[in-house]
């Protein structure tokens, strides 16, 4: 492992455990609103200042990284899981199923995915709780990324089904189930986790957009999209922006680290 | 032949798109809540026959399928339905919009490949540690950034906004175009070339060029895609009044019919380019792996 992903790992572990514990760090909840405070800026008591309802932006900031790393990876597992099934299934069977799902993928490949997105959102209720917001928006981000890991995986279960050790195996009497949990899924595994690790940014990048756009995460629940949304009405450049745009940028530019390199080929 | 093939293909796989968007649409806009409901039926102050008489006059009231079919038959006469939002039909609103986002769009191809270009071919003629890691440096910092609030950044500092697009294409082209460039670059005859004392200009055109084009133009196709996802952020954010601005605004209002027939709209002209690319370099695109 190289000093860089060594650094990047490490600065991923502790900001998840500070944004495990904001209230804690920032002294206050991401919803208490100071009352006596609105738009302060930076002080002692309130390191990034607080926003136009008196919130501390440090516990906002935090709870909105809390967000991001639990819920982005969340959503990568999930999309990688159903795209392992799918191209899994597509690349060991092929014939009509491969074309089947083939053609799915190109499908869902040639929608432009913000377009996916708003569609999808539009459709789903707007007046929800934020909870309820956020999950719905992650999960969206999880049911509509399985297309492009499908294909890379569908390729490489192709490519696997014709190689020798997996002809050895089966002249050896492994079959089924046996011959996917012994043979193939150890085999697979490098391109399992590239994929895994490319989805998590992308997650996170379209959640951004889609909180810009008013379309993410519902207040008072933060993310980074909702948060850098104070631009529109905040033109001076605050603390609270920098620092969002500052973490956002480390903790992507860590997750590319953490890529696999051939992935980024 | 082989191009009557394609072509062929190519018509039949937009067929099957257009055919199931509008399946799609139709039956989403069907089953979404509160369809066919006129505010008038919510007045107290109707009777029983008055609200008879308005649901009789709505033809939305029909079952699933007479509704799905009759979407369907009405996609194909090229009648793209009535926004709900807007109570004005979906194709004379697109054909206001489309110029805007087509200029958008070009600004950001044109711009975004330049940009790729103005960073790979140097470093391919003259390769250079210190520009391979400025271009790998930029399209990183660019690629962490959410174009919509990149938008943002350059819309409060009264930047040119459509600059935005070839900023957010710029990145996805470079990855690619880079990678593409330096395999054709490592080919056998490409160094045989160089032994040979061929000028870094000649090999450049005649020898890596040639070899990578394909892959290029299907990249090229792909981008088209990634101009499209640009764009609904940098027209929300600088008021650009295009299909993306429109796409918004229909999610914000819930008007399902426009917002559904505009995604496969924005579907088929996206498979429309990818089968273009695709026939132009002469193999089905590998880039969108």
């Amino acid at each position: 492992m190289t000093l860089l992903r060594k650094i990047a790992w490490l600065f991923l572990a502790l900001l998840f455990v500070a944004a495990l514990f904001s209230d804690r760090i920032a002294g206050a909840s991401y919803a208490h609103q100071f009352r006596d405070f609105p738009s302060a800026g930076s002080s002692w008591r309130f390191l990034l200042g607080t926003d136009a309802l008196g919130r501390d932006r440090l516990a906002r900031l935090l709870a909105a990284t809390r967000i991001s790393l639990l819920l982005a990876p969340a959503a990568a597992l999930f999309s990688t899981a159903a795209a392992t099934l799918i191209g899994g299934l597509a690349g060991y069977c092929g014939g009509l199923a491969d074309r089947i799902a083939t053609r799915a993928i190109d499908l869902m490949l040639s929608l432009p995915w913000i377009f996916l997105l708003i569609a999808a959102r539009a459709i789903l209720p707007l007046n929800v709780s934020p909870a309820t917001s956020v999950i719905l928006t992650f999960a969206l981000l999880a049911a509509l990324g399985w297309a492009a890991p499908a294909r890379v995986i569908r390729a490489g279960v192709r490519d696997m089904r014709d190689s020798d050790f997996l002809l050895q195996a089966r002249a050896c009497g492994c079959h089924g189930f046996r011959l996917v949990a012994r043979q193939l899924a150890p085999n697979l595994k490098p391109v399992l986790i590239a994929q895994f690790w490319t989805s998590i940014p992308l997650f996170i990048l379209s959640e951004a957009n889609l909180g810009l756009l008013g379309l993410g995460v519902a207040d008072p629940l933060p993310s980074w999209g909702n948060l850098l949304r104070e631009l529109e009405t905040d033109l001076s450049f605050n603390p609270g922006i920098v620092a969002c745009l500052a973490l956002m940028l480390a903790v992507l530019a860590c997750f590319r680290l953490l890529l696999p390199s051939s992935s980024l080929d | 032949m082989r191009a009557v093939k394609q072509f062929a293909r190519l018509l039949f796989s937009l067929a099957i798109t257009a055919l199931v968007g509008g399946f799609l649409t139709a039956a989403l806009v069907r089953l979404s809540p509160g369809f066919g409901v006129d505010e008038n039926e919510l007045d107290p102050a109707r009777d029983v026959a008055a609200l008879r008489a308005l649901q009789a006059a709505r033809p939305e009231r029909s079952g699933f399928w007479a509704y799905t079919v009759r979407h369907e038959a009405a996609l194909f006469r090229g009648d793209l339905g009535i926004s709900r939002n807007w109570k004005r039909p979906v194709a004379g609103l697109l054909n206001e919009r489309w110029r805007v986002t087509a200029r958008l769009m070009a600004v950001g191809i044109l711009g975004g490949w330049a940009l790729a270009l103005i960073f790979v071919l140097p470093s391919l003629v003259y390769p250079s540690r210190i520009w391979d890691a400025l271009a790998a440096g930029v399209s990183g910092l660019l690629l962490c950034v959410p174009s919509a609030a990149l938008a943002l950044l350059i819309f409060v500092y009264a930047g040119p906004a459509r600059a935005v697009m070839a900023l957010a294409v710029f990145p996805r082209v470079y990855q690619y175009l880079r990678n593409v460039m330096s395999h054709a670059a490592a080919q056998p005859h490409v160094m045989a070339a160089r032994v040979r004392g061929i000028s870094p200009a000649r090999i450049l055109l005649w020898h890596i060029v040639p070899v990578a084009a394909p892959q290029a133009l299907a990249l090229a196709g792909v981008s088209v895609s990634m101009a499209f996802g640009a764009a609904v952020a940098v027209e929300v954010i600088c008021d650009f009044p295009g299909l993306g601005q429109l796409a918004w605004k229909a999610a914000l209002a819930r008007d399902l019919p426009l917002l559904l027939t505009l995604t496969m709209l924005v579907t088929l002209a996206t498979q429309l380019a990818n089968a273009l690319a695709d026939m132009l370099s002469g193999s089905p695109s590998e880039v969108r792996a």
